[in-house]
């Protein structure tokens, strides 16, 4: 299953007025690994047609792996998401 | 709230850590509150999982009748892949569903147990609070005395950090620094939801038993591994594996499941269920060695994930029940301590007397034994070739099975030296 179908499957509370994850594609545009691109289990961080980091907030199941990883400081903000937004698991 | 209306303490994070240490210090009579960022507590917790059944035992020898767990672990099982082919240990052991006995292990979902414990704490008189997240800590003079959510402030003699692996709140107080990327897995997991009796068939499984497994050679040579637990009306299928190799070797994380979950020998073993839940949580992986230097501060301690107490070694996993049992430790600390400087030197002796960091240290050695890089795709990959050696007969006379399999051992880019070596270096570091 392709990650954007797993996700549907998942209970969401999006914060729209504030995102939880920022990064700074100008930052991300010099790293030259880009481990975001592999490591996020929700496939969140992708490769646009400019060659740009583009990420989606929304889907995060707030592992915090690409905070571990991020590799030049290209994650600007990493919090978990105010109360009762973001990832709720219904199983866990 | 003002500084004079204080708690005796308060909890951040409604896990089993939190959760249990409530429990204890409400159930002495201290007025506690507990603070969760989720809607409800174990919302926003994951597990393979399994628990180990002694922690709640210590925790209260009555709650195990009524807690929320699934199915018994019986089946204790070892599964190595490679390529198309599987080899499955499977070791059955009916004295864990005798009755009368307690069984050792259950499966467990995290959503539900951790919601009732919160409530069991709740019962004893603690105050859980949902949908508040801990912005920050508030100090003066050197100690901690209260925290941050958004606007408001509360205090309390002791604060006790139990929000998990990625401690932020542990990190704001200066215990732990930002967490090396070597040190930690990444686990994904799938639930697949399947009838129950369809699981108990496909497994051969008794009525309320269950079977743990874990899965070699299925992380394209990653350092990691699968997971599979039976729980009453789903399966959890996952893998932790190291988040550094993966994006070294350009690997997808996600894919990793989703190769595994396909693969001819597992595959049959989900098949018509659906899945109803994508989860990913970070997991700790240094053991003894991943424990920060300080538990505490003047006023605050740290328990649970993110004071690091979980063990891997290989064959389990344990972080639930050490949790459990580093939250009567706090508790025993905060309700025996004459002061609250006295707390965090309290807490630690207590981790010794419940012989919580003994055993961290005991199983040590395991973290230099699964640095192994060729346990991941070698092995499992010499054990099918092997067993395609055995079983195979073809009217022709055997050669010598020593020096086929040392064939094989070479083809595989292994040497006896080197296994040799191996089973020294185990023997020596366990």
């Amino acid at each position: 299953m392709e990650a954007p179908e797993l996700l549907s499957l998942n209970k969401f509370n999006v914060d729209e007025q504030e995102p939880h994850i920022v990064i700074d594609q100008e930052i991300c545009i010099t790293c030259g690994k880009k481990p975001c691109l592999y490591i996020c289990p929700a496939r969140l961080y992708r490769l646009d047609k400019n060659e740009q980091i583009s990420f989606d907030y929304a889907g995060c199941l707030e592992c915090g792996t690409c905070r571990v990883l991020c590799q030049k400081k290209g994650i600007l903000k990493w919090v978990y998401p105010r109360g009762t937004f973001g990832i709720s698991f219904r199983y866990g | 709230m003002s500084e004079d209306e204080k708690f005796d303490a308060i909890i951040i994070g409604a896990g089993p850590a939190g959760s249990a240490c409530a429990y204890t210090l409400a159930k002495d009579g201290k007025e506690v509150l507990v603070i969760e960022k989720g809607d409800t507590p174990g919302s926003k917790n994951l597990t393979g999982g399994r628990f180990y059944t002694y922690a709640l035992e210590m925790l209260d020898a009555d709650l195990l009748k009524e807690a929320a767990l699934e199915r018994k672990v019986t089946h204790e099982q070892l599964m190595m892949l490679s390529g198309d082919r599987g080899i499955t240990i499977d070791y059955y052991d009916p004295s864990f569903n005798q009755k009368g006995h307690t069984p050792v292990s259950y499966t467990i979902l995290r959503a539900s147990f951790d919601e009732w414990l919160a409530g069991k704490a709740e019962e004893m008189g603690a105050v859980v609070v949902c949908g508040v997240k801990v912005d920050g800590l508030i100090e003066k003079d050197g100690m901690i005395v209260g925290v941050i959510a958004g606007e408001d402030e509360m205090y309390a003699d002791v604060v006790i950090a139990a929000d998990g692996v990625n401690s932020l709140i542990a990190q704001h107080a200066g215990l732990i620094n930002d967490i090396e990327s070597h040190t930690v897995g990444v686990g994904i997991k799938e639930v697949i939801e399947l009838s129950g009796k369809t699981i108990e068939e496909r497994f051969n499984l008794k009525p309320g038993e269950g079977a743990a497994r874990m899965i070699l050679g299925c992380t394209d040579g990653i350092h990691g591994g699968g997971f599979l637990y039976t729980n009453q009306e789903s399966i959890s299928l996952g893998c932790v594996l190291m988040p550094e190799e993966a994006a070294e070797r350009k690997i997808s994380v996600h894919e990793v499941l989703q190769n595994l979950k396909m693969h001819p020998a597992v595959y049959p073993l989900l098949e018509g269920g659906h899945t109803v839940e994508y989860g990913a949580h970070l997991v700790s992986e240094a053991g003894f060695r991943g424990i920060p230097k300080k538990l505490y501060r003047d006023g605050f301690i740290i328990i649970g994930d993110a004071a690091g107490l979980v063990i891997n070694t290989g064959y389990s996993i344990r972080g639930i029940d050490l949790a459990i049992v580093s939250g009567i430790a706090a508790a025993n600390a905060v309700i025996r301590a004459n002061d609250t400087a006295s707390v965090g030197p309290a807490y630690i002796t207590e981790l010794e007397n419940l012989k919580l960091i003994p055993t961290m240290k005991a199983t040590d050695g395991f973290f230099e034994i699964l640095e192994t890089p060729w346990l991941y795709d070698k092995l499992p990959n010499l054990g099918a070739d092997i067993c395609a050696y055995l079983y195979r007969e073809d009217g022709e006379l055997p050669g010598s099975i020593k020096k086929d399999i040392l064939k094989l051992v070479k083809a595989n880019g292994l040497s006896v030296f080197q296994l040799a070596k191996f089973g020294l270096k185990g023997v020596r570091s366990l």
